[in-house]
């Protein structure tokens, strides 16, 4: 399939007189990923809840594979195939790391309105979601309370429940912030799997240049909440550093 | 085989698993180890407690909702008992009957609250449960020609669970088989097998649900659950099982008022024991209704013979007068509320 996984046209979100998205029209496709930029305040988390539905939009459309999901409210989207990894970690906290992985996997699988059996014996969604914490190497606190985890091991389950969820879009909020040095790679690993999967549509929203350089096939710019620049990341970076004035230090060089 | 009867759902520590042994047996044993009718009535009452509040834990403890209106899907399998069989006379085709609708309207009643108001914010549903609960009290009180308005219904049960009926001629380890004892079995039964459902429902899937919802409802809805659709369900089971404790306290009474069934007191008092036992652990309504209801019974006898014993002291015999009971109730509480932030399973489980 080489259409558009995921497209968005003319899609503008006002709060009384502000404009936080303005009439972004782009196109996603399967096996490419997208790095987002922008300075802070650019829009870039609206644009995402827009997408995944948490804002209703204002005017313009949101499609999934040609379909439109605009007025879909978040948990149909979510059964559609958009997936999505919060900047702020929005997790269960007082359930174990496994019980938030084997929820997701439930969730996929339609299996929630479940009230007889015991969750004890539902022997292959537990190995399902064992296996997501294997992957973000979490086996060791599967069975903590997720409130008693780091930070940095929080954003490792933030990632997973995405994964978990097997979207056909993957939707990264600053994965990495707030992550130190040596835990990061388990994330940017994650990521770099994801994209050599070529039914995967991938949307980052990253600051570090390091990191698009390595793993986005493109890059796109937003700015007071419009699309300023798109294309290949090396092309639009040099045209970044030159208005790194107006963009206000989008990109960090680390 | 005991893990699946429990729903792998174990008590955790071993404390707490020989108080419910404890309260268990006594419960299942009762015509035969405790004497008197009294004690039987309180052994009745904690029974049906005991599915009244974990029905409430499921609500609150489980699923994070807020409801003042439970009490009034209790008085609606009550009343429905209590209807049918002073209308239609004794029998078990009017109580099952009564029951069974009594159970329906519970359900209905639930999930047009639910669907109309957990759309939105938890606070506005707590004030909706609370406005019709209120109603439903009013007008339970203004129909007296159908539901005996404040004074209630007194009806006749089936002869079956009668004091005069006997089921054998001779007594059974010293206690006559009457009626009175079918009834309590068929009340000690059925909250048995209905503890046991909610156990079980709230370690399944469904239940797994409701606690990531109370924990985060905003990721719940993000991965793909229909937020409001679960919190409706839950709803509604609870309403159903508060009505069916409702039935068969009634046919218990063979009395149903505005008081014992539809009261905000009670409501209260259900409030209390969750928080008291434990909230979110199935386990915390057993001991806490336990204890309130022993307290409720014992606690006037107790303070009357603390008080005769202290008469010649000063001030002690007036602040142990058993009118002041409901002070000292309220002193336990408070202390127990302080002391057991998590309740009394909480602190059991913590310190395991």
């Amino acid at each position: 399939m080489n259409g558009p996984s995921l497209e968005t046209r003319g899609l503008t979100v006002r709060f009384g007189g502000h404009v936080a998205v303005d009439a972004v029209s782009c196109a996603f496709r399967p096996g490419e990923l997208t790095a987002i930029v922008g300075p802070n305040g650019a829009g870039k988390t609206t644009y995402f809840n827009l997408i995944s539905g948490q804002l209703p939009a204002t005017a313009g459309q949101v499609l999934l594979e040609g379909r439109d999901i605009t007025r879909a409210p978040v948990a149909a989207r979510t059964r559609a195939g958009i997936g999505r990894a919060f900047q702020l970690t929005s997790l269960f906290p007082a359930l174990s790391v496994l019980e938030n992985v084997r929820l997701v996997i439930q969730a996929r699988q339609g299996r929630g309105l479940r009230a007889f059996p015991r969750v004890s014996a539902q022997r292959d969604l537990i190995a399902a979601a064992e296996a997501v914490v294997e992957r973000v190497k979490l086996t060791r606190l599967a069975k903590s309370p997720v409130a008693a985890l780091s930070h940095g091991d929080q954003r490792k389950l933030e990632v997973a429940m995405m994964i978990a969820l097997e979207p056909k879009i993957y939707m990264f909020d600053e994965p990495t912030a707030g992550m130190s040095l040596d835990e990061a790679p388990v994330i940017l690993g994650l990521i770099a799997e994801i994209r050599a999967d070529p039914a995967a549509t991938v949307l980052l929203v990253e600051h570090k240049m390091d990191v698009i350089r390595s793993l986005a096939d493109r890059l796109i710019v937003l700015h007071n909440g419009a699309l300023v620049a798109d294309g290949p990341p090396a092309g639009v970076m040099a045209s970044a550093i030159v208005r790194e004035a107006y963009l206000g230090g989008a990109l960090e060089d680390v | 085989m005991l893990r699946a009867i429990l729903s792998d759902d174990l008590p955790r520590s071993r404390l707490l698993a020989v108080l419910l042994a404890v309260i268990l047996v006594v419960l299942a044993a009762a015509p035969f180890l405790l004497p008197g009718t009294r004690a039987l009535e309180t052994a009745a009452r904690i029974c049906m407690f005991i599915v009244l509040v974990a029905s409430y834990d499921l609500l609150l403890g489980y699923a994070g909702i807020v409801s003042f209106a439970h009490t009034m899907f209790f008085g609606m399998g009550a009343y429905g008992v209590a209807i049918a069989a002073a209308h239609l006379g004794p029998g078990w085709l009017p109580i099952g009957a009564g029951a069974a609708a009594g159970v329906a309207l519970a359900a209905l009643t639930a999930l047009a609250i639910a669907l109309f108001s957990l759309r939105v914010r938890a606070i506005f549903f707590a004030m909706i449960t609370l406005a019709v609960a209120s109603a439903m009290a009013v007008l339970v009180s203004q129909l007296s020609g159908i539901t005996g308005g404040e004074d209630g219904l007194n009806f006749r049960i089936p002869r079956e669970l009668t004091p005069g009926f006997r089921l054998l001629e001779e007594p059974v380890f010293g206690t006559r088989i009457t009626g009175r004892v079918i009834a309590y079995y068929l009340v000690f039964g059925t909250c048995l097998a209905l503890f046991l459902v909610m156990l079980r429902v709230v370690n399944s899937p469904f239940g797994s649900v409701l606690q990531a919802i109370r924990e985060n409802a905003f990721r719940a809805e993000a991965i793909g659950y229909r937020v409001v659709v679960y919190r409706a369900a839950a709803t509604c089971l609870a309403a159903v099982i508060a009505a069916l404790a409702g039935a068969v306290f009634a046919v218990w009474l063979r009395y149903v008022g505005p008081g014992t069934t539809l009261g905000m007191e009670i409501m209260i008092d259900i409030l209390l024991m969750v928080v008291i036992g434990g909230m979110g652990t199935m386990y915390g309504a057993v001991l806490g209704a336990t204890i309130f209801v022993l307290a409720q019974n014992y606690l006037q006898a107790l303070m009357e013979r603390a008080a005769a014993a202290t008469a010649g002291l000063p001030l002690l015999p007036d602040i142990l007068n058993p009118d002041r009971w409901l002070l000292w109730l309220g002193l336990v509480f408070i202390l127990s509320v302080y002391f057991f932030p998590a309740g009394i399973v909480g602190r059991l489980r913590g310190r395991a």
